[in-house]
């Protein structure tokens, strides 16, 4: 921002001192708040999934993620077909994209925005737009910390 | 007649003899619905995309113009519309389907005050008999041109508007004397003002200065005193927008008062309609222009108005790419014919 500012011509930034008095500031507290509870029920309706199916399909602790995971994603996207989850956004903002049912949503939104330019280009071309940097920059930073966990093990640190 | 630096006066007072205006469920709920001649319960208007969907908005506002006027499209001589998608395809295919020579705009949400005085000129100077003149957009073709798919779930901040759904259009014909109808006057050009914001999220922010610079050109142009008017309508300032260039006309030394100013972008939406600061897009001041204020105007409530559509000219790429928003905004003066000559 600092070298931004620099780039300016003294009318400019007169301006924006200006119009940031008039600017509506985000209400910081409040969403933080709502993003805590909305983000927490979210978890609490994923941790029963969790329960359900280690105490009716035998699985265990360690392996219950994947299911846990697959349910919650599969009724993010229904919400956001029903055009439910863009209005849960609105209210609790980092609550509800942060969980991976936000994930999900990024990805079937993308899906049904770019439908009407058919299946190869629209869906198929579309459909990471949002959720593609996730998983890039997600699957990047795991090898890093990979390798650091490697490097300090064959080092004798860990 | 050039008047001025950048304003045009019309002499023998061009005439909008007629409106057309569609619009959104949205729209439907919200403050100006009787304004609207045609409202869509579904938001693809029976189309299999938005951006067909916005065609036919404008093909509506067209078709009920030109049955309000009793003329069939063989009497227009010329079409000046424009929009925010890609290369304006709504509005360029909406003009194959009427068959009217065209002239496509883009000003952004600037279209509507842009063909307006664009039509008014060639009315004018006997360019043309009949003109029509217009813009549209549609909130989930531009959402998903501009910003995130219409169904993801990102929060927008206070300062964000929404995008109207809905096309306006009138038609300009040469003036007859004693009709009961608004007449264009006297129009300012504006330039490209650009204060180096960068947030399009923000756009009432940064389109306030071009407002502005627009809004003192013409009262200096025109050798007028804001008085002169009884309403200054500014197109989809918003909250933000409006407030900021109210402070920066103050402060230029222009004696204005502040219920002079309205905004096509509040006037509307009810207030518990979740729009943030206020509506938005190039079919914002035309639906509300060309609906609700000439229809208050034909009743009497104003007399001269000053139409101020702002518009941000930046596209999805200028802004990933970080450029700033460069905006302008164009002024048209409307008043009622005098009457019982």
């Amino acid at each position: 921002m600092a070298s931004k500012q620099k780039n300016m011509t003294p009318q400019q930034q007169k301006y924006q001192q200006l119009q940031q008095k008039h600017e509506l500031k985000r209400p910081v507290l409040k969403n933080c708040i709502k993003a805590f509870w909305v983000g927490g029920l979210i978890c609490v309706v994923g941790q029963a999934i969790s329960y359900f199916y280690i105490y009716f399909f035998h699985f265990t602790e360690q392996n219950v993620g994947n299911p846990t995971v697959a349910t919650m994603v599969f009724l993010s996207m229904l919400l956001t077909g029903f055009g439910v989850y863009d209005r849960l956004g609105q209210f609790a903002g980092a609550g509800s994209a942060v969980p991976v049912t936000g994930f999900g949503n990024a990805v079937i939104s993308a899906a049904i925005e770019h439908r009407t330019e058919g299946f190869v280009l629209g869906v198929g071309g579309n459909m990471f737009k949002l959720a593609g940097s996730v998983i890039l920059f997600g699957v990047f930073s795991a090898f890093v910390v990979a390798l650091i966990k490697t490097l300090l093990g064959m080092w004798g640190v860990l | 007649m050039l008047k001025g630096h950048q304003s045009w006066v019309f002499n023998n007072r061009p005439m909008i003899s007629a409106t057309g205006v569609s619009g959104g469920p949205f729209e439907a709920n919200g403050n100006l619905a009787n304004d609207f001649d045609i409202l869509h319960e579904d938001l693809w208007m029976g189309m299999d995309s938005y951006e067909k969907a916005q065609r036919v908005l404008l093909e509506e506002a067209v078709r009920t113009t030109l049955a309000k006027a009793k003329m069939e499209k063989e009497q227009i001589e010329f079409l000046f519309a424009g929009d925010l998608i890609n290369q304006i395809t709504p509005t360029s295919f909406a003009a194959r389907t009427m068959q009217i020579p065209y002239f496509g705009l883009f000003g952004a949400c600037s279209t509507s005050m842009e063909g307006l005085a664009l039509a008014s000129f060639v009315v004018n100077y006997q360019g043309a008999r009949n003109v029509l003149t217009g813009a549209s957009s549609h909130n989930a073709a531009t959402e998903k041109q501009f910003r995130y798919p219409t169904e993801y779930g990102g929060q927008k901040p206070p300062t964000a508007q929404w995008t109207v759904t809905g096309a306006g259009v009138g038609l300009i014909t040469q003036n007859v004397p004693g009709e009961h109808q608004p007449v264009t006057t006297s129009a300012t050009i504006g330039r490209v003002i650009d204060m180096g914001l960068s947030d399009p999220f923000n756009m009432g922010g940064a389109m306030a200065p071009a407002a502005a610079d627009t809004i003192m050109a013409h009262f200096r142009d025109m050798e007028l005193d804001p008085s002169h008017y009884d309403l200054i309508l500014t197109g989809d300032l918003g909250r933000i927008g409006q407030d900021t260039t109210f402070e920066l006309l103050i402060k230029s030394g222009l004696k204005i008062e502040r219920k002079l100013f309205q905004d096509c972008g509040l006037l509307l939406y009810k207030d518990d309609q979740p729009v943030q600061a206020g509506g938005s897009g190039a079919g914002c001041s035309a639906t509300v222009l060309y609906g609700h204020i000439l229809n208050q105007m034909k009743k009497g409530l104003y007399k001269r108005i000053l139409v101020v559509a702002t518009g941000a000219l930046l596209s999805p790429l200028s802004f990933q790419q970080k450029e700033s928003i460069p905006c302008i905004a164009h002024a048209v003066a409307i008043e009622m014919n005098e009457e019982g000559r």
